[in-house]
């Protein structure tokens, strides 16, 4: 009796028959990919208007914003020096501001602890020169190692990303479907040639290739994107093929041919038609996996030249600091594990909707 | 009689396969590191100080720099054939030795890796299938939701901040002075091997999850077949196949992420090495290494077809 209870629940769960506003919503929110397309809008919106939505320059650096803590961080002293002398051998606290004062015997007051210059004019009454981390609403997110805003330069990452793979992804599908189309159609020996240079091509230590490559032709755009496009392909040509393979055989295409229309025709206006959705699901899996690999490039030093900011570059550039500022390194991750994940979720829910048979690919 | 037949061609075209898969990365490594350079600035710069251009054409020849690249890679590769893997143009040591250096520390992690990936993929996929909705369910997708979207790199340094910097648990870097200290292979295992569990996890469920709705598992079901047996005698045995295909795959992605977590976690091993080659342009080591790479990938997707019809006996080899 129980398990018919449960049943039954579960089954109004299905249909989506929930009594609760929560659980319609819920619901609402399980179905239909919301959360991944309302990322994805996002990183396109401010990669479109990153100028306009950054808060500052992201390329120039401003030393004395060096590693400041994001808003909700409490500011800290740094370090103590008993001179003004630069080559001084200072203190390191890394305290916050009141446990700092009282080690050094200062009692902390609302005054001399409300901005950054009454902490250091506090320090220097008593003969030291203190150093002391101040985060601030002009910088949300904090100052990277050399200064430069890191939200505004989080923004201007949108960009590139976007750019980079967009460009990358359209260049590898175009040459994987057209491979994949070929091999299917047309079979035999060209088949087996497309099918092991394919088989190769995925064996190749991509990520050495890619920085010798890197190395032998500069640290460009365009080189980057023509090695991520090169990356993108494999997999439009197993899948497009396997789908050729099967639509060839169709009486609309032995029609087509009867009917005496070229092969070119055949292939972009009866086959290719047929295999977009495959296509679509392949793409959209593909492009996280190239933003991914954009990032370890970049966070190589491969990718990406500095100082355009790059997520993976962003959080290269934290690695050292990753003690005292853990921030820089952080928060680029997060934007790249935003954006990957939306983008895996979409591919997925697509995947389910749009070509069933392609579960098995990851 | 004819198992035995197609078995041979199946060997064959193997191994035709093989030596094309090395042939081409070889050779794309080689014309690369060509094109990054003439490998002479390593030692000199051309007309400097007390290098007669004598020198410097000797030189060039020794490292046949006169001759057109396919030359030069056919004499490379008649050299790999002797068994001659030439000397690194940096300190003059033989490259094979170097490459056996640093092999070990790679494997070793790689292997842990591959060992959690195993332990915490497989029968968390399993255990996700079978409780569908369930917590374990959302603990399983959320951790392979997280593996799949995290960048390699940002977990590594990540683990560092919270293990090592904050907790003080595990060291940050090496892979310590003896044959395995576990403490050291904790933060590499988990940063490489997340992934590749991640992948696990995904496979073994979504193929758990279509063969438990399959009509040999409700028949199985309906006979009254215990629910253990059920599941791991008849569902999981047939889910692996999925995931064992991926295996080879698996180690074109963890030469990447062992580039990444070497140069992190300061291992020296064989991503470190070809790393730090490349950007010497020093090419026998670049390209030895990646020829050991490939040799390894051709090698695992040969072991991976081999279990593959072992445990699909359906299965044969074409």
């Amino acid at each position: 009796m129980a398990q018919s209870v449960e049943l039954s629940e579960d089954l109004l769960r299905q249909i989506g028959a929930e009594k609760s506003k929560f659980g319609e919503i819920w619901g609402f929110i399980r179905r239909w990919p919301i959360i991944p397309l309302f990322l994805l809008a996002l990183l396109i919106f401010t990669g479109v208007f990153a100028d306009l939505l950054a808060p500052h320059d992201p390329i120039i650096a401003r030393p004395d914003n060096r590693n400041i803590p994001p808003v909700w961080e409490t500011p800290i002293v740094l370090n103590i020096k008993t001179t003004a002398d630069p080559l001084a051998f200072p203190d390191p606290v890394d305290k916050p501001i009141e446990e700092a004062m009282l080690k050094y015997g200062i009692t902390p007051t609302v005054e001399n602890t409300a901005t950054q210059e009454a902490v250091e004019t506090a320090f220097k009454d008593i003969g030291y020169v203190a150093k002391v981390k101040w985060s601030s609403w002009d910088h949300i997110l904090g100052g990277d190692n050399i200064g430069r805003d890191l939200l505004s330069r989080i923004i201007h990452g949108a960009r590139v990303s976007l750019v980079v793979v967009t460009v990358a992804l359209i260049f590898g599908l175009l040459i994987g479907v057209s491979m994949g189309l070929v091999a299917g159609y047309f079979g035999g020996l060209i088949d087996e040639v497309i099918m092991r240079v394919t088989d190769i091509w995925l064996g190749l230590p991509f990520i050495l290739v890619a920085i010798v490559a890197v190395i032998a032709f500069g640290q460009t755009f365009t080189i980057l994107i023509v090695l991520l496009g090169i990356l993108s392909w494999t997999p439009f040509v197993r899948n497009v093929r396997g789908e050729v393979l099967s639509l060839k055989t169709r009486d609309y295409v032995s029609l087509a041919k009867v009917a005496g229309c070229s092969t070119f025709r055949i292939l972009v206006w009866h086959i290719l038609p047929g295999t977009i959705n495959t296509i679509i699901v392949i793409a959209t899996l593909r492009v996280g996996q190239l933003i991914l690999t954009e990032a370890i490039l970049s966070f190589l030093g491969a990718g990406i030249p500095p100082p355009t900011p790059a997520w993976g570059a962003m959080v290269n550039d934290g690695r050292p600091y990753i003690n005292d500022a853990w921030w820089i390194s952080f928060f680029p991750g997060v934007a790249i594990f935003l954006v990957v994940m939306s983008l895996n979720f979409l591919g997925d829910w697509l995947r389910d909707r749009l070509d069933p048979r392609l579960r098995q690919l990851n | 009689m004819e198992g035995a037949r197609s078995m041979i061609v199946f060997l064959v075209r193997r191994i035709i396969f093989a030596c094309f898969a090395m042939i081409g990365a070889t050779f794309i490594t080689f014309g690369l590191s060509r094109a990054a350079g003439d490998p002479r600035y390593l030692y000199a710069q051309e007309g400097g100080y007390g290098l007669t251009q004598e020198r410097w054409d000797e030189l060039g020849r020794e490292l046949g720099l006169d001759k057109p690249l396919v030359w030069q890679y056919s004499v490379w590769l008649a050299n790999i054939v002797k068994g001659n893997w030439q000397d690194s143009l940096l300190d003059r040591k033989d490259v094979f030795g170097k490459i056996m250096d640093r092999l070990p520390p790679t494997l070793k992690f790689a292997l842990t890796s591959y060992i959690f990936a195993g332990v915490i993929g497989i029968p968390l996929g399993v255990l996700s299938a079978v409780s569908r909705g369930s917590l374990w369910d959302y603990v399983g997708r959320g951790f392979a939701l997280f593996g799949q979207a995290l960048p390699v790199f940002w977990v590594g340094i990540m683990l560092i901040l919270i293990f090592s910097v904050k907790l003080r648990w595990f060291p940050t870097g090496t892979l310590g002075e003896g044959f395995f200290e576990w403490k050291y292979y904790v933060l590499p295992t988990i940063t490489l091997g997340w992934i590749a569990a991640a992948t696990y996890l995904r496979l073994v469920r979504s193929s758990m999850l279509e063969i438990l709705d399959s009509e040999f598992i409700k028949l199985a079901r309906a006979k009254g077949v215990s629910y253990n047996t059920l599941i791991w005698k008849h569902g999981f045995r047939n889910a692996l196949i999925a995931p064992l295909t991926f295996s080879s795959l698996l180690l074109t992605g963890f030469i990447t992420g062992a580039v990444v977590t070497e140069t992190i976690f300061a291992i020296p091993g064989l991503g470190r090495l070809a790393f730090q080659a490349i950007n010497n342009n020093d090419f026998p080591i670049m390209v030895g290494v990646v020829l050991v790479w490939t040799a390894l990938y051709v090698a695992m997707n040969f072991l991976t077809d081999m279990i593959y019809a072992l445990v699909d006996p359906r299965i044969r080899y074409t």
